[in-house]
Formats: structure tokens, sequence, C-alpha cells
């Protein structure tokens, strides 16, 4: 990685500092919010295979120093490809898939790569991302919010009856499709901060910890937002402190919300 | 015949090369209550899908109306699976949601207004029906296709979903297509009856339809007496 450019602990500023604790925030927040859907459609393992599958790609950007997430990427359009294929044309559950993807691609990221690499694609470093990555998880995480914010209705009425998403005209495959490029999106930047192998809890613990407290459809997707948004703040703000990866600190942080969630429910 | 409101000619359906339905032929009138029976498996539901283009089929299926909503299969749905969602968010879901029209749709299938803020599994069976029917009636649509609407609920509570439905469609003019089980139904509300077993057995109104010769050729033995004590 380009030394100059990167966020490094050494040579950190506050203005890089906030940039890094805004993108945290976007990233953990999107991450919530869709989230609050994949539980609810069962998808949330689909986050774990598909975070698990950016392994080989993100590994490869460290290896060869191009963009860990769009490493992740390359890797995800595929698998997203064959999980939007194999829901059209089979009725396997989508978990059937999960234990194949992940396996793979964990076993190809450990043969074929330096352990430092494997070792930092598993769980991320977020003290090393150039700007430009920061604005452009920024401005996705946004956009993506306005999206799926606009296909929630439909998503949510596919997920109680195809058939009736369907008689209201609702183009029931383009919304799954863009759903799951939305999650692909999301596990590409998620993967960033935390890593391959934690980021199906940034999609599956705020949503979990809003449906304990949540009496709504709005409430349940806000406060997975803002449950998701808060443990990335909190988590990178952590590791800036006691200099630890910020990966795990933000999934404990994360995890601490949902034992909050248990009580208060 | 200017009100003709869906015209189905020749209409077949093939799931794996085995014939779910062959050479279907009938029209609904504006207004009509038009009931399906037959069997288990005569292919009644797939018909209703078909006619909705939710599943693959070949023949003619012509409607003069977009308005058409639809009730599947109370076991269908999932109901588990969901986010924490009330009854308002339920109707929030709608292509063309209307906040303001909620309580008044509540209030036409007879569930109180403050239900809207309850969650699916805060509903009884018969209000979760009722609540379907409601969903059902948003936008007003000309025509309701119902799927065995009363199946999951007890014989008491069948005997007021249909009653409301005939209410409803009294009073808003509806025009109703429903599959149903109950041949007491048909007896009591159908304008025009279908049997079927994944063909047309007899078709026309119940009281010429549905002889003792056409039921004993539906059903076989039995079945039709049940109803007919009634």
């Amino acid at each position: 990685m380009d030394g100059e450019q990167c966020m490094n602990t050494n040579t950190i500023n506050i203005f890089q500092f906030i940039l890094v604790l805004l993108m945290g925030g976007s990233i953990g927040g999107i991450a919530g919010y869709i989230g609050s859907l994949m539980l609810t459609k069962r998808m949330s393992l689909m986050g774990g295979a598909l975070g698990h599958l950016t392994l080989p790609g993100m590994a490869l950007g460290l290896l060869y120093g191009f963009d860990v997430s769009l490493g992740a990427l390359i890797f995800l359009s595929f698998g997203v490809l064959i999980i939007w294929l194999l829901e059209q044309r089979t009725q396997l559950p989508l978990e059937a898939l999960t234990a194949v993807v992940f396996a793979s691609s964990v076993a190809i990221a450990f043969l074929f790569l330096p352990q430092k690499e494997a070792y930092t694609a598993l769980i991320g470093d977020i003290k090393h991302i150039p700007l430009l990555a920061i604005i452009i998880s920024i401005v996705t995480s946004s956009i993506i919010f306005f999206v799926i914010k606009k296909l929630i209705p439909q998503l949510v009425l596919t997920s109680i009856s195809p058939a009736l998403a369907t008689v209201e005209h609702y183009n029931v495959r383009y919304v799954t499709l863009i759903y799951l490029i939305c999650i692909a999106l999301v596990v590409a930047m998620g993967v960033r901060i935390v890593g391959g192998l934690m980021t199906v809890a940034l999609v599956s613990i705020p949503a979990s910890s809003s449906y304990n407290i949540s009496r709504n459809l709005s409430q349940y997707s806000y406060v997975s937002l803002i449950f998701g948004a808060l443990s990335c703040i909190i988590g990178i703000a952590l590791s800036f402190f006691v200099d630890l990866p910020a990966g795990p600190l933000i999934i404990i942080t994360s995890a601490l919300f949902f034992i909050y969630s248990l009580w208060h429910n | 015949m200017t009100n003709i409101i869906l015209d189905v000619k020749n209409l077949n359906v093939q799931f794996n090369h085995e014939t779910i339905l062959k050479n279907i032929n009938f029209s609904v009138h504006k207004g009509d209550i038009f009931v399906l029976v037959g069997p288990n498996g005569a292919g009644k539901s797939t018909l209703l899908r078909a006619l909705l283009n939710l599943v693959e089929y070949s023949g003619v299926v012509k409607w003069s109306t977009q308005n058409v909503s639809y009730l599947p299969p109370h076991e269908t749905l999932n109901q588990k699976e969901i986010p924490p969602l009330t009854v308002q968010d339920f109707f929030l879901c709608k292509k063309k949601p209307n906040k303001k029209e909620i309580p008044s749709l509540l209030e036409s299938v007879g569930l109180e207004t403050n239900i809207q803020t309850k969650q699916f599994s805060e509903l009884s069976t018969g209000q979760f029906q009722r609540m379907l029917i409601a969903w059902a009636l948003a936008n007003k649509p000309s025509v309701l296709l119902l799927d065995d609407p009363a199946t999951a609920i007890d014989t008491k509570g069948q005997k007021i979903i249909y009653e409301l439905l005939h209410k409803l469609w009294k009073e808003q003019k509806l025009t109703l297509i429903i599959v149903t089980h109950n041949l007491e139904i048909v007896w009591q509300y159908a304008t025009h009856v279908l049997c079927m077993n994944k063909t047309i057995m007899c078709q026309g109104k119940p009281q010429t339809t549905l002889t003792p010769e056409n039921l004993k050729k539906l059903y076989g033995w039995g079945a039709m007496y049940e109803h007919k004590h009634h």
C-alpha cells in the first residue's frame, strides 16, 4: 500500500481520523440497514458466505497492491451471479450453498496466499485506507441507503408472498437482483473494516438487536442502522486508542448492543 | 356480451410434462360470484395462478380490467420470518399505499382501527384473514380472486368470512372468483359454479349444475351428501 496516501497510526491527523470514523459509521450503518432485511429473508448466512467469498480477492489485492474492496467485488460478483441464478432456477434453500462457497474460498485464500495477507483479509485493517476509498465508501453507502429505502416495501412483500408481490405488479426478479447487488457492495465495503471472517456480524448483529426492541418496520430498520453505525464508530475509535485491530472491537461493541437489547426487551 | 370481465380460452398448464390443466374455457361476468370447486389436486389453485400470470400457461386469458386483486391461500404466506411488521406496515407495502384509507378498510371488514399498530403475530387467525381481505380491497379492485379464503378457520369462522365477502360484494359491486372446498358456500352465494378436475366437468348456475350425478362424477361417492343435508 502507498504509505503517503493511506491512513497510518503514526501520521494520522484529526481530519483523517474523523474521515475514517465517518466511513466506519456509514458502512456500519448501511450494513445494519440492509442487514435488517437480510435477517428476515434468512439471508444473514448468505452475508457470511459472501464475506468469506471475498477472501481470495482481498488477499490478492493486498498482495498485488490494488484496492481490497475491488478484489472483493470481483469475487463477489461471481458469487452473487451464482446465487441469483440458483434462486431463479431451483427450490434449493440458499443456505445449502453456504458451506460449499465459504469453505472453498477460505481454502483458496490460505492455500495460495502468504500468511500476513491472509490474516489481514480475515480480520480487516482500518488503518491503511486510501482517502479516495474512504470517500467512495461514504458515497456508495448513501446511495445504497436510498435504493434500499425505496425497495423495502417490495422486498418485504416478496418475503411474505412472491405471488402477492407479483400481483401488485412488482418486478420480483429485478428487485431481487438489485437487492443482491446492494448486499454484495455492502459486503465489499464491510470486509475493509472487519475482514471477510466477520462481515456476517455487521449485517446480522445490529438487525438482531433491533429486532428485540422494535415494534414496527421503520423503527426496526432505523434502529438497526443506528446500532450498526455506532458499533463501527465506537470500535474504530477504540482501536486508535488501544492499538488493537478495529474489526474485533467493532463486533464486540455490536455484541454488547445485542446484550443491551435483550435486557431492554 | 359487453359485461364479460374475464374470458379464458383453451387454457392449458403443464409442469414437467405433466398436464395440470387441460382445455379450460369459461367466461366471468361483471358482478359474478364465480366459484371453482373440485377435489384436491384438481388444479383449482393452479387455475387461479394462471389467471394472474403466476404460472406459465398456453391459451388465452383476457381480462377487461387491470384492477385485479388476489388473496393467496393462508398457508402460503410467510408470517414468521418477517420483520416486526405491523398491520399498517403491511398496508404500506402496496404499490399505491394510502395511509388515510387504512382505518376505513379495516372497519369495512369488521376490525377495530387500533389493530393497525398490532404485529402479525398478535392477530388471531380470524383477524388475520379479515385483515388480508381488507388488504386485498385497498385501491378498490373490481375483481377479487380468493384461494380458499377460510381454510385455516373453524366452521363458524368460515361462515362469518363468507358472509363478510358477500356483504362486500354487494356494497362494492365486486366480481369474486373463489376457490373453495365448501360446497355450502356454492349453494348459498355462487352465481356461477365451475366444477373441475384438471379439465372442466360442468359449469353453470349452482341449482342446475350441482346435480347429484355431476357431484358423483366430480367427487365420487359420499362427499356431496354431507353438504346437501344443510
